[in-house]
């Protein structure tokens, strides 16, 4: 049935109402806020805003920011092709608990994502008492912020590779096996590529969250400027010394990160679409 | 003896997929595995490549322990049945994979494969559309490409997992003289499996029809379609009609008709008859034979089909000469004699 009967068409003021719905909706939730974050940066100017990035602290917390974003994200890209492999071409005890665990970081609090590490390593938890006597310090360290981060955005790569590669079975990887090719080969060769655009989404969606983390990262770093704040503190510790467009400057840095992001993804998506069509068959 | 399949015993859980299948295959043989679903002949085939272990049982080719053999070296090609194509890859490089993944020794020059690419695309008959994706080929082109590359490892068996099931039904037919003569001209050991049995009658040199994980009857196309061995081979191998019936000696009587017997094991005493639709007789009037009333007659065909209803409930189908249903009407009475039967009640 095409798309213009008679018996399909909605009434015009129907769809109006849903355009504009959608368009204010965004508007007011997405795109004014965003507007702001640059409006208020830039408001004493570009020397203001370029004075904020001068400050060592600054400097700091931008590079425990992208380092520990590497960090998780090389971790959870890891984690993410190893469960999804095992999930959608092994049968085995547990799956569909493992399957169930994923989300869970989607669904529980931020906060709590960080607090069970201090429960864990913090000087009164679990293995406290071990890592103070060997000299190892994990809370308000690094490592701290790396582990809540990753446990944060654990799902992303995975979320987006589980559904792909269920979907797409094990027959390809079979076939390379008859053809001749060992493990690491058919991995490299028919398995990756296969799966590269979903990879690709979930590195991206996990590098945004990974730099954006908030919550869980505010539990396990004790906000030390210049050694462990990473720049949503940073932002926070400045708006709480009333450096608004400093704060704002940081904050307008952190909020092109997840644009560039963003627009990477549409370019390669517009650079790759005959390529994205022409394997999305079956 | 070139394959040497014995007493493969494999379990999927509790569920037994193979009970002990023996089977030896000729050198440069064209065997089907014919059988309904969940007769193992899938399960058979992905044994012999190697994805699939079995509990027990061994496979030899030329004496050599295959099961020994990890999947990749056993250089055993097999066309999956939905072909499982690298849908990133050109139908080249499809074809390409496996001589591109040999051992850097054994690997041949890129214009070496290059070439070979080529000649492969020639015998599948899909010269000049290597550049296309898989996505961008036809079904039947799928297909062919799948072969040639399972073909450019220079296999020594060849194994086809229902290679005309994705197909609509002329294609499927043009397929089937293709890959005889394919196989004349490779001269390689094939083994296909199906489920279709005009496909393994029409294409095999032999047949192994399997039931429930184990082997049923193993014979040429003739033997198996004239000599069954089982009513189960007699009912997969064409349509038929079956009689209750008692046996005498060699007569089987159905309805108070005497019918010789041609076929079957059997003892005296009750059983039931089989037949082909088209050894039945049909009579008017009163006598012997099992009476049904005529629901349908079909004369679009070869010979005539006859739609009855049978007196004692349940349908039949009768094959008869065109002139001999011509005079035949929806409602008319009859008596329905096979010519022969067979009966298996022992």
């Amino acid at each position: 049935m095409s798309r213009d009967s008679p018996a399909r068409r909605d009434p015009p003021w129907f769809a109006a109402l849903l355009i504009a719905v959608t368009l204010l909706y965004m508007a007011a939730i997405l795109l004014l806020p965003l507007i702001t974050v640059f409006a208020e940066a830039l408001r004493k100017g570009l020397d203001a805003y370029a004075q904020a990035f001068a400050d060592p602290d600054a400097q700091a917390a931008i590079r425990l920011t992208l380092g520990v974003a590497a960090i998780s994200v090389l971790l959870n890209t890891v984690f993410g092709l190893a469960a999804a492999w095992a999930i959608a071409k092994f049968e085995f005890w547990g799956k569909s608990a493992v399957m169930t665990l994923i989300d869970l970081p989607f669904s529980i609090s931020p906060v709590i994502s960080g607090l069970v590490f201090v429960l864990l390593y913090g000087i009164n938890g679990w293995f406290g008492p071990w890592l103070d006597a060997n000299n190892i310090q994990i809370i308000f360290t690094f490592t701290g912020i790396v582990l809540a981060t990753t446990l944060v955005t654990l799902p992303f790569v995975a979320r987006e590779l589980i559904p792909l590669m269920q979907e797409q079975g094990a027959d390809e990887e079979a076939a390379a096996a008859t053809l001749g090719a060992g493990g690491w080969r058919t991995f490299f060769l028919v398995t990756i590529p296969n799966v590269k655009w979903a990879l690709m989404y979930g590195v991206l969606l996990c590098t945004a969250r990974a730099m954006g983390e908030f919550g869980a990262v505010a539990v396990v770093s004790g906000h030390i400027r210049g050694e462990t704040a990473t720049m949503p503190l940073y932002v926070e510790i400045l708006y709480n010394e009333y450096s608004f467009s400093a704060a704002f400057a940081v904050a307008s840095l952190l909020a092109l990160f997840a644009l560039v992001t963003l627009a990477v993804k549409t370019l390669l998506e517009m650079r790759f679409a005959e390529e994205l069509s022409i394997q999305r068959w079956r | 003896m070139p394959l040497d399949i014995s007493n493969i015993v494999k379990h999927f859980g509790r569920y037994p997929a193979l009970k002990g299948v023996s089977l030896l295959a000729e050198d440069g043989e064209f065997l089907a595995l014919l059988g309904p679903s969940g007769s193992g002949k899938t399960t058979l085939l992905r044994v012999i490549a190697g994805l699939d272990t079995p509990d027990s049982g061994a496979v030899r080719f030329r004496g050599e322990d295959l099961l020994a053999k990890p999947v990749r070296e056993r250089r055993i090609g097999l066309v999956f049945q939905h072909y499982a194509l690298f849908r990133h890859m050109t139908a080249a490089q499809n074809i390409a994979f496996g001589m591109r993944a040999r051992k850097k020794g054994e690997r041949p020059s890129s214009a070496q494969i290059k070439t070979r690419v080529e000649e492969l695309l020639d015998l599948v008959q899909l010269s000049g559309l290597g550049r296309r994706y898989p996505a961008q080929l036809s079904g039947g082109q799928r297909q062919r490409v799948a072969l040639a590359r399972a073909l450019a490892i220079e296999p020594k068996i060849l194994l086809l997992d229902e290679p005309f099931g994705a197909l609509d039904a002329k294609v499927r037919r043009e397929l089937r003289r293709w890959l005889r003569d394919l196989h004349e001209r490779t001269g390689l050991t094939t083994i296909f499996v199906t489920h279709d049995q005009e496909e393994a009658l029409d294409l095999a040199d032999r047949v192994a029809l399997l039931k429930d994980g184990g082997l049923e009857q193993v014979g040429t196309p003739e033997e198996l379609y004239h000599e069954p061995t089982s009513a189960f081979v007699f009912d997969f191998l064409g349509d038929s009609v079956a009689f209750d019936c008692t046996v005498n000696g060699n007569i089987a009587v159905i309805a108070g008709a005497p019918v010789p017997i041609v076929g079957g094991a059997y003892n005296d005493g009750g059983g039931v008859a089989h037949a082909r639709p088209d050894q039945l007789d049909i009579a008017l009037g009163e006598g012997p034979g099992v009476p049904v009333h005529v629901r349908n007659v079909i004369l679009a065909g070869p010979d005539a089909r006859l739609d009855c209803a049978l007196d004692s409930g349940g349908a039949m189908d009768v094959r008869v000469p065109i002139e001999d249903a011509a005079k035949l009407a929806p409602r008319d009475r009859l008596r329905i004699v096979p010519r022969t039967v067979r009966v298996w009640n022992q």
